[in-house]
């Protein structure tokens, strides 16, 4: 079966896509897979100005994921768009770039600054970041606000596809999912990684320096099921699913509850040809299934 | 073993276990793997992952690559955790994905004089180094650690070199061993270079003395590492510039003085 798979504007070869701040700026991972096999590469959250990040220690193994609190340390955007991004083969599989700003006016020039660079095929809102202490879930935590800020992306994103990545760190996600469609994303996003803590009973200190963290990898993916078959019946956009996938069965999960792509994170950590080998698998799997089209397939749970 | 690949770039091959040694007491083992075609140099290191870890443990593990030849790629480990404890119980004909070479490795040239500082698990690094050095007597060697010397891989340094170990069982012996550290640092001639590779305490230590006595240090720093390429961000060292650069592809290894020890 073709693989090939269109969210609105954003076409991708197939559904596989990286999460961001687990994939780094792509280049990293240019020794153990051909980028262009990909559905589309998701870079690391980006800032108008670079950012340090948080203090040490930033991550912390727990069962069957991990914890983070790395604080969105990156290059800024202006590096990005010289250094990066003409490295990537952003023409043969589309470069999405992962926003972060602390106001609603900073994402508007984010925005704007991307709008025009041929190498982008994506804009995706980061509205739900748990390690950093202005913007990030401030904004994903509240239906208006976040409707604000998505508002003022894609007035200023030109013809760039809008995704809006959204938080489980909240009542009720469909909620936030609704007010980022009518304020116009063009696509969901979902989940980033939930909050939590790990601590040392022998030096009865926090195992990361922030005290919390998020919660990343296959811990977290019935979590993620259900939120994005949640949102996937709430909305009308395209929703790509991610949150603890590691095998291509998982990536026909979050198809069969509605989603049209996923996004892989942590299990980039787990090997590094972990998402190459993936796309592969998710064929075999798909023609062993007798899937005979995404259209067919998604969202086809019985219940 | 059979994936066609460039020698130049690094690479996630499937490799068997060819055989496990435990050292005398405990918790100390080497492992040796299937040779793998990388020409890597002294002080980079290898990402581990048994075939069994399925998504528990999440993260692979970092390894200093202990000693490379035409048999085998070997790996010199310290029980200390849960994913070392799981990885000494693998048996030979085992698999697991390793990747790599990763990091910059020691610079050097092969005529110059080097002081090497390690500290009780920093000498996996340099045995390969020592025993492929082509003129063993230009390296001087010293060696703190804590557990019995026989744990410890200090017997294959070339005996042309000249080795000094000194075990530290409590306070008293650990102001020797700075005593030492700091004699050699200062005795160090204009034209060698220090490398050093050990626990934090022991290259604060190395840096200082190498600050005060304006010498050429570099040093091996070890972090938890997620993924060993770069991309996570987990395991960043502090620079003198201000910023947080990945420990595994800047480093591990840095100029000593470029390194902020941060608490």
């Amino acid at each position: 079966m073709d693989l090939k798979v269109n969210l609105g504007e954003l076409s991708l070869k197939n559904p596989v896509m990286t999460a961001s701040g687990t994939f780094g700026y792509g280049l990293e991972f240019t020794p153990y897979g051909r980028l262009e096999e990909l559905g589309a590469i998701v870079v690391k959250g980006l800032s108008l100005k670079p950012r340090k990040g948080n203090p040490m220690p930033r991550i912390t193994e727990t069962p069957c994921g991990m914890l983070n609190a790395i604080g969105l340390q990156n290059i800024g955007v202006e590096k990005f768009i010289q250094d990066k991004l003409p490295l990537l083969p952003w023409k043969k599989t589309p470069v999405v770039v992962n926003l972060y700003a602390q106001s609603a006016a900073e994402f508007a020039d984010l925005a704007r600054i991307l709008k025009s660079e041929p190498g982008v095929g994506a804009l995706e809102v980061n509205i739900s970041c748990p390690n950093v202490s202005q913007g990030g879930l401030q904004f994903g935590q509240d239906p208006s606000a976040a409707a604000a800020v998505v508002d003022r992306v894609k007035s200023n994103a030109g013809s760039k596809p809008v995704i809006v990545k959204l938080s489980p760190n909240v009542s009720d996600i469909r909620a936030v999912a609704l007010a980022a469609e009518s304020s116009g994303a063009d696509i969901i996003s979902l989940i980033n990684t939930l909050g939590g803590m790990a601590v040392d009973v022998g030096t009865r200190k926090p195992c990361l320096a922030n005290v919390f963290g998020g919660l990343s990898g296959p811990a977290i993916k019935p979590v993620a099921l259900k939120m994005v078959f949640e949102v996937c019946r709430a909305v009308n956009l395209p929703v790509i699913g991610l949150g603890g996938i590691v095998s291509a069965r998982d990536v026909l999960e979050f198809i069969l509850v509605g989603a049209s792509a996923v996004q892989v994170g942590t299990a980039s950590f787990t090997r590094p040809d972990k998402v190459f080998s993936l796309v592969g698998e998710l064929k075999e799997l798909a023609d062993e299934l007798e899937i005979s089209s995404w259209e067919a397939f998604r969202g086809s749970l019985h219940i | 073993m059979k994936q066609s690949i460039n020698p130049a770039r690094p690479s996630c091959l499937k490799v068997q276990i060819l055989g496990i040694s435990y050292a005398r007491s405990g918790n100390f083992f080497h492992l040796y793997l299937e040779p793998t075609p990388w020409e890597s140099r002294p002080g980079q290191f290898v990402m581990l992952r048994p075939q069994g870890w399925d998504n528990d443990p999440i993260w692979p593990r970092p390894f200093s690559i202990c000693e490379k030849n035409d048999d085998s790629l070997r790996i010199f480990i310290q029980i200390v955790g849960r994913g070392t404890g799981l990885i000494s119980r693998l048996q030979p004909g085992s698999t697991l994905h390793i990747w790599g070479p990763l990091g910059n490795g020691f610079q050097f040239s092969p005529d110059m004089p080097l002081l090497i500082l390690a500290g009780g698990m920093g000498i996996a690094p340099f045995v390969g180094l020592c025993k492929s050095h082509p003129n063993p007597e230009l390296i001087r060697f010293i060696f703190g650690h804590r557990m019995d010397i026989g744990c410890y891989p200090f017997a294959e340094l070339p005996p042309a070199s000249s080795r000094i170990h000194l075990q530290q069982t409590g306070q008293a012996d650990i102001f020797d061993f700075q005593r030492l550290l700091r004699q050699e640092i200062e005795d160090c001639p204009a034209g060698s270079r220090i490398l050093a590779c050990g626990p934090t305490p022991f290259l604060k230590v190395v840096q200082e003395y190498a600050r005060e006595s304006v010498k050429d240090a570099w040093m091996s720093l070890e972090n938890k590492m997620a993924c060993g390429v770069g991309a996570c961000l987990g395991c960043v060292t502090m620079t003198s510039s201000g910023d947080y650069v990945q420990t595994c592809s800047h480093g591990p290894v840095f100029r000593a003085e470029d390194v902020v020890f941060e608490e």
